[in-house]
C-alpha cells in the first residue's frame, strides 16, 4: 500500500488531525470530517482501507475510511456510538484534535477486477460506511464502470445513514439505481419494508455483476445465501471482515484468523477466499 | 579465534562490559532467575538452564511506553518517547531462546517494520551460552536446534567449561565487544577445544535420550481446516484454565495490547504482552469471535504449529524450551497437542 510516511517512524505513532465537521447521520451515528491542522488529508488511501483513530486517554479503535480517495481535501469516518472510544468521539466538538494512523489493509479492487463491470453494492446499517468510499470513487470515475445498483437497508428509516447520498446524490447519477429498505415500518416511510436478503431476492438482479457486500454478520450471512440462490458465484462477491485490532500492522495478533491477519491481508476478501479461512469470523 | 575467560574473572568481565554497554544477565532474585539489568552485587546465575521468563523480555519488553500525550481543551499534543537509546549486551542466552529471536524477527521486522523492536535489536549484542545439561522438559531438537553447538543467531557464542567459559565472536558486533574485554581474555588451548568436543558429543547423546526426544512436529500433516476442525481441541481444552501462563513464559509469543495510562489531561500510551488465551482478547463492541476456551486454546496452538509455519517457510513458532511444560498449572502444554496431532517419530 502506498504509505508516504517517513520510513523510520514507528508505525504505532499517530499524527494529529482536526475535526473540521461533525454531521449527525442518525441518533447514534456521526460522520467526522478531519484534516491536518494546516489543511489537507493526513494520508492517501484506497476504497475499503481503514485507519486507527486515537483519542487519548481512552485509546484507539479502527474505522473504515468512508470518504473516497477522490476527495482531495479531507477524510471522513462514520462512527456508531457503541463503546468507550466511540462514546468519547461523539462527545468531542468541531475543532478538537485527535490522532490518526494508517492507512491499513487492502482495498476493493476498483482499478482491477471491478473496472468495466456492472456493480451491485449491498449495505446494511453502518455497513454502508466502507462501501460509500467505493461508491463515490466509482461515481467520480463513472465512465470506467457499468451499471450501478445500490441496495441499502437499515432497521428503521431513522437509521439510514448518508441521507444526502442515498436520496439525492446517487440517484441522480447516470445509469445508477438506489434501492432502499427498512426492517420496520414507521410513519412517513413510503419505501420498501423488509430485510435486505429478501429485498435482494425480490428485485432479482441479473448475475453478470460484481457484488460488494457489507453489514452486520447476520445480514452478510443471509444475503450471501440469497446471492448464491439467484445465481451469483462466490468469485463475484466481495465483502469485508471485522475483527478486534490493536496494531493495524499484522503484529499484535488479535485479528489473526487462519494464516491471515485481517488488518493487513483484509479487511476486503472475495467470498471464495473467505471459504478457505477457518470458520470463526 | 576462540578465546577463554576464567570464571574468577567474571566480576571484572561484567564491570568492563558495563563501562560501554548496559548489561543484561541471568540474575537470581528471591529464588527465581531472570534476565535483568546487572548491577554490582547482583547474584548472577549462569548455571540455571531456563530462566522463568525468556530473554524475549529484553528485546520485546513486557511493557513499553512509546507515546506521551497532553490534552489542553481542543488541543492535543503527542510526543514520541519510545525506543532504546543505549547499546546493551545480553549475556547467557540459550540456543532455544536465541532461535526464538529469529521467530520474533520474522514478525516485527517484516514490513511495516516495528521500529521499537528494530531499535532494540540493533542496539543489542547477543552472547549465547551453549547447553550441556538439557532437562527432561526440553525438546529443542524437535525444532532442529543443537543446543551444544555455536548458535547461528547470535554475536558471540560461549560454552561453560566449569572453571572457565570459551568465547567465540561471530559478527562485527561480537568482535567489537571482544575488543572491549580483551584484558580478561586468554587464547583457548588445544586441550580446551578437545574438552569442548567431548562435552558436545556427550550432550548430543543426552539430547537423544531425553524423554521428549521423539516429538516431531513435521509429522503433523493435513489441511489447515481439517486440523482446525479436529476433535482434539474439545478434548484437550477442557482442562485449560485460560490463565495465560504459557503465553507469558513463551519465548515466541508476540501478541500485544496497546493501552493508555490515564491522567486528567495528560498520560502515556504503552504496549504490553497480551494473551490469546484471555476471553477479552478478541472481544469487540458487537461480540466475540472466540467465546469459549476451546476456541482460544485452539488459536494458540494452530498459530504456533500451522499458521505461523504457513507464513514463514515452514518454521514453527516453538523452540522446545519447555517452559510451558514446567509452568502450566494443569499440565497441559504444546507437547500434548503435538502428540495428539500425530507429531511423534
Amino acid at each position: 500500500m502506498g504509505c508516504s510516511c517517513n520510513e523510520h517512524v514507528n508505525p504505532l505513532i499517530p499524527e494529529i488531525v482536526v475535526i473540521e465537521d461533525m454531521r449527525a447521520d442518525t441518533e447514534d451515528v456521526t460522520t467526522f470530517r478531519v484534516t491536518k491542522p494546516g489543511g489537507g488529508k493526513p494520508f492517501e488511501h484506497m476504497p475499503g482501507q481503514c485507519a486507527m483513530i486515537s483519542v487519548p486517554p481512552l485509546g484507539e479503535a479502527i474505522f473504515s475510511i468512508t470518504s473516497s480517495p477522490t476527495q482531495k481535501d479531507f477524510m471522513e469516518f462514520s462512527v456508531k456510538r457503541c463503546g468507550v472510544v466511540t462514546e468519547y468521539l461523539h462527545s468531542l466538538e468541531v475543532g478538537s484534535e485527535i490522532g490518526i494512523r494508517g492507512p491499513y489493509g487492502n482495498n476493493f479492487p476498483v482499478e482491477d477486477k471491478l473496472k468495466g463491470k456492472d456493480l451491485l453494492f449491498i449495505g446494511g446499517g453502518i455497513g454502508l460506511a466502507p462501501i460509500r468510499s467505493v461508491i463515490n470513487y466509482v461515481m467520480d470515475n463513472r465512465e470506467n464502470y457499468g451499471k450501478v445498483d445500490i441496495l441499502y437497508g437499515s432497521r428503521t428509516p431513522g437509521d439510514l445513514v448518508f441521507q444526502k447520498d442515498i436520496f439525492e446524490n446517487w440517484p441522480s447519477m447516470p445509469n445508477t439505481e438506489v434501492h432502499l429498505t427498512v426492517d420496520r415500518q414507521e410513519d412517513g416511510w413510503e419505501g420498501h419494508v423488509g430485510f435486505v436478503p429478501s429485498f435482494v431476492k425480490e428485485i432479482g438482479f441479473s448475475t453478470n455483476k460484481i457484488a460488494l457486500l457489507c453489514g452486520p454478520p447476520i445480514m452478510i450471512k443471509y444475503t450471501l445465501q440469497t446471492l448464491m440462490e439467484i445465481g451469483f458465484k462466490k468469485e463475484q462477491i466481495y465483502t469485508t471482515l471485522e475483527l478486534k485490532m490493536k496494531c493495524g500492522v499484522g503484529k499484535c495478533g488479535r485479528c489473526n484468523i487462519g494464516d491471515k491477519y485481517v488488518c493487513k491481508d483484509g479487511p476486503v476478501f472475495r467470498c471464495d477466499e473467505i471459504d478457505e479461512l477457518p470458520d470463526e469470523y | 579465534m576462540m578465546k577463554k575467560i576464567l570464571k574468577n574473572q567474571f566480576s571484572q568481565l561484567f564491570s568492563m562490559i558495563d563501562k560501554s554497554y548496559e548489561l543484561f544477565l541471568p540474575i537470581e532474585k528471591e529464588g527465581k532467575v531472570n534476565f535483568d539489568l546487572w548491577q554490582e552485587g547482583d547474584k548472577v546465575n549462569i548455571e540455571k538452564l531456563k530462566t522463568s521468563i525468556s530473554p524475549k523480555s529484553v528485546i520485546f519488553p513486557q511493557s513499553e511506553t512509546y507515546l506521551k500525550f497532553k490534552r489542553d481543551g481542543k488541543k492535543l499534543e503527542l510526543e514520541n518517547v519510545g525506543g532504546k537509546k543505549e547499546d546493551y549486551v545480553l549475556f547467557g542466552v540459550k540456543h532455544c531462546d536465541a532461535k526464538s529471536f529469529q521467530i520474533l524477527d520474522n514478525v516485527f521486522l517484516e514490513e511495516p517494520v516495528d521500529r521499537l523492536y528494530e531499535e532494540r535489536r540493533e542496539k543489542g549484542t547477543i552472547v549465547s551460552m551453549a547447553c550441556f545439561n538439557p532437562e527432561e522438559t526440553c525438546f529443542c531438537s524437535s525444532f532442529g536446534i543443537e543446543p551444544e553447538t555455536a548458535s547461528k543467531e547470535v554475536d558471540v557464542t560461549t560454552w561453560d567449561m566449569g572453571d572457565s567459559i570459551l568465547w567465540n565472536p561471530q559478527t562485527q558486533k561480537g568482535e567489537k565487544l571482544t575488543e572491549k574485554i580483551k584484558d580478561v581474555l586468554e587464547d583457548a588451548t588445544e586441550q580446551d577445544k578437545s574438552e569442548l568436543n567431548a562435552l558436545q558429543e556427550d550432550t548430543k547423546q543426552k539430547v537423544k535420550e531425553l524423554p521428549l526426544a521423539n516429538i516431531d512436529p513435521t509429522k503433523i500433516t493435513g489441511e489447515l481446516n481439517d486440523l482446525f476442525d479436529s476433535k482434539i481441541w474439545e478434548e484437550l481444552s477442557q482442562r485449560c484454565l485460560g490463565c495465560g501462563s504459557c503465553t507469558y513464559v513463551c519465548p515466541t509469543c508476540h501478541c500485544y495490547d496497546i493501552s493508555d495510562f490515564k491522567g486528567d489531561t495528560s498520560g502515556e500510551r504503552f504496549r504490553c504482552w497480551d494473551s490469546c488465551m484471555f476471553s477479552d482478547f478478541t472481544l469487540m463492541a458487537h461480540g466475540n469471535i472466540r467465546k469459549t476456551q476451546k476456541e482460544r486454546f485452539r488459536q494458540r496452538f494452530m498459530h504456533k504449529l500451522v499458521y505461523y509455519p504457513n507464513n514463514h517457510e515452514g518454521v514453527y513458532a516453538c523452540v522446545g524450551c519447555g517452559r510451558c511444560v514446567e509452568k502450566c498449572p494443569v499440565h497441559l502444554d504444546i507437547v500434548k497437542v503435538i502428540k495428539k496431532l500425530g507429531g511423534e517419530k
